[in-house]
């Protein structure tokens, strides 16, 4: 029987969705029990976890410093304690592809990157070449170290749940690695990882300036914002609001882009999305080609037509 | 200071890549293949910290084909000082990639490790972590910034999903490279011909490593992704905010 632990991601004040995506992927192995390990400068993120149904104990590993961010500092401890487990999992998002390869380096196996669909304990699928092929992998290591992709898996919502909360201090904080700092994009818009709808722009926008009406039509329907990195690269918006291969992989129920071509490694980005809508001039842009709805125009005169009618 | 810079011989990002009709694979004969993407930008960002004055070589190491030749000349052309083919019969996993690199670093001592964050092949995204925890040493990893601060420190800024993160990490150290670090400079063709002359230093996998550990992921199946279904196209916005007002996305 299967044994999950999972490394849970958090933001400061609140536990990352990204780890309800990574209960809701372990229950489906149906195993014998499910612990999550935290590492946080605040113990009392530990509760948000507990609640889950489904969840045995909550390893809460206090940090000072920002440890709790340093894949260095918080790796060997989540890999002692994954010795006692079959599988060890995190979530496929940053912090997540920081750590877990560490762990399965110190616990000498390879690891199944990015899980988009499990066949059984030990076969999983799993995208490569940006999603342009799906491998079916096998591995009977010992411990089987994963992350988890994000967008192809609901967040657990149970709660009711009563796990034990066990907490520790880190006692494995790296020498050699300190943070400095982080600088957010901080807006009140909708998280992009987690929105409902999503809208964005690429570099057929033009402009930082530009994007100020990108800006508006998503406040006015409630949507978050994205970017190709095109946008991105050109210093129109913050390197946050990338989608794609190497940007954010997500899964809203609308997302809509306008002037974006849709080059594979954006796609790749918004496989999972519920339905697609792409405005672009060049009726011949590959994005049509995966969009739900598409409309051939200038965004410069849609945008405020939208605006209008909406 | 020398420094290491690992890339990898990969289908070129322009290539629509397909799958084989049998599962077994993707199709590769006659393919464009390139140096990986973010490797690209892991050697140009060595030779920027070279030009700087930072470090007094860079050495470019590959596992894979003899055909990586290639790649390690255009590193070369691009102004890497000399190479390193680690020659395998097959694909390695990226912990073996790990442990073939940390023999590497044994031999050469380097201050620094760059590398690309991922290979666009396998999308594996583990060789450089692996790396850096075999050999001990801090990870930077999805670099948009290194800055030296003195005193065998560099302060790394990462791209991450919150945004932008800075860290600080002690030399020597694995550093892994992201699209906005820099932009790769153009191979000149008298540089091509330079690089013919750079030494080449080709090393079997078998003898480097002779006791790789770790088993390997078994590779079952290939097959190619689901299309989504054909969509339609609008002729006005408001036909496009009924079908968006009918799904119930818009009110
Ligand atoms: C290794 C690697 C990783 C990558 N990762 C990513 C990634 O994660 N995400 C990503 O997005 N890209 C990624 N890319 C880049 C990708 O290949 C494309 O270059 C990029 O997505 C192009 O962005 P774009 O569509 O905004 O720009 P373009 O391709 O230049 O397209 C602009 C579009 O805007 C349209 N347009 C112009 N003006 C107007 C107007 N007034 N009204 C309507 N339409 C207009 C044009 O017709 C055109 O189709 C990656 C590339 C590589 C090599």
């Amino acid at each position: 029987m299967s044994k999950v632990l999972i490394l849970a991601e958090h933001n400061g004040d609140a536990i990352n969705q990204s780890t309800a995506k990574v209960l809701a992927a372990a229950k489906q192995l149906n195993p014998e029990a499910i612990d999550v390990m935290l590492f946080t400068g605040d113990a009392s993120l530990a509760g948000q976890i507990a609640g889950h149904e489904g969840v045995n104990q909550v390893f809460c590993v206090t940090c000072g410093d920002n440890h709790d961010q340093l894949a260095a500092s918080i790796a060997p401890t989540l890999a002692d304690k994954g010795k006692g487990y079959t599988h060890v999992w995190g979530p496929s998002t940053t912090f997540g592809k920081d750590v877990m390869p560490r762990v399965a380096a110190l616990l000498g196996v390879n690891q199944v990157s990015d899980i988009m669909e499990i066949i059984d304990a030990n076969t999983f699928k799993r995208p490569i070449y940006a999603g342009n092929a799906i491998i079916t992998v096998k591995t009977t290591a010992p411990q089987i170290v994963a992350t988890v992709r994000t967008a192809s898996y609901s967040a657990d919502k149970t709660s009711g749940g009563s796990a034990q909360i066990e907490e520790s201090a880190l006692s494995t904080a790296a020498e050699h690695t300190s943070f400095v700092r982080l600088s957010t994009g901080d807006s009140d818009r909708p998280d992009l990882q987690t929105a409902d709808k999503v809208i964005s722009g690429g570099r057929g926008v033009g402009s930082e300036e530009n994007f100020e009406i990108v800006y508006q039509l998503a406040d006015k329907i409630g949507a978050a914002t994205g970017a190709s990195r095109a946008a991105v690269d050109a210093g129109y918006v913050p390197n946050d609001m990338q989608v794609g291969q190497t940007g954010k992989i997500i899964a809203p129920d609308l997302y809509m882009c306008f002037g974006i071509s849709g080059a594979i490694q954006h796609l790749t980005g918004i496989k999972d999305a519920g339905t697609i809508v792409a405005i672009n001039k060049d009726g011949d842009a590959p994005i049509f080609e995966v969009a739900d709805v598409g409309l051939v125009g200038d965004l410069f005169k849609i945008i405020p037509e939208m605006m209008e009618k909406l | 200071m020398k420094i290491l810079v690992a890339i990898k011989r990969v289908v070129d990002y322009n290539v629509r890549v397909q799958v084989k009709p049998d599962g077994s694979g993707v199709a590769t004969d006659g393919v464009k293949m390139s140096i990986n993407p973010f490797d690209e930008i892991a050697i140009e960002e060595a030779l920027r910290i070279k030009e700087q004055g930072q470090a007094d070589e860079v050495v470019v190491v590959t596992i894979g084909s003899n055909d990586s030749q290639q790649q390690l000349r255009t590193a070369m052309a691009m102004g890497a000082d000399r190479a390193i083919l680690v020659e395998a019969d097959q694909a390695v996993q990226p912990l073996q990639a790990a442990q073939v690199l940390l023999k590497v670093i044994e031999a050469e001592q380097p201050g620094l490790v760059i590398t690309g964050k991922q290979a666009i092949d396998d999308d594996n995204n583990q060789t450089p972590q692996m790396l850096a925890t075999l050999w001990n040493r801090p990870q930077a990893t999805f670099a948009s910034k290194i800055e030296f601060v003195g005193d065998n420190q560099i302060n790394v800024t990462r791209e991450v999903d919150a945004g932008l993160e800075t860290i600080q990490v002690a030399l020597p150290a694995v550093v892994s490279t992201d699209l906005r670090l820099n932009e790769p400079r153009f191979v000149k063709l008298p540089d091509i011909m330079k690089a013919k002359r750079k030494p080449l230093d080709v090393q079997a996998m078998a003898d480097l490593l002779p006791n790789a550990t770790g088993e390997a992921i078994e590779v079952l199946q290939h097959e190619a992704p689901q299309p989504r279904q054909k969509g339609i196209m609008v002729e006005t916005v408001d036909e496009l905010i009924d079908i968006l007002k009918d799904k119930g996305l818009v009110s």
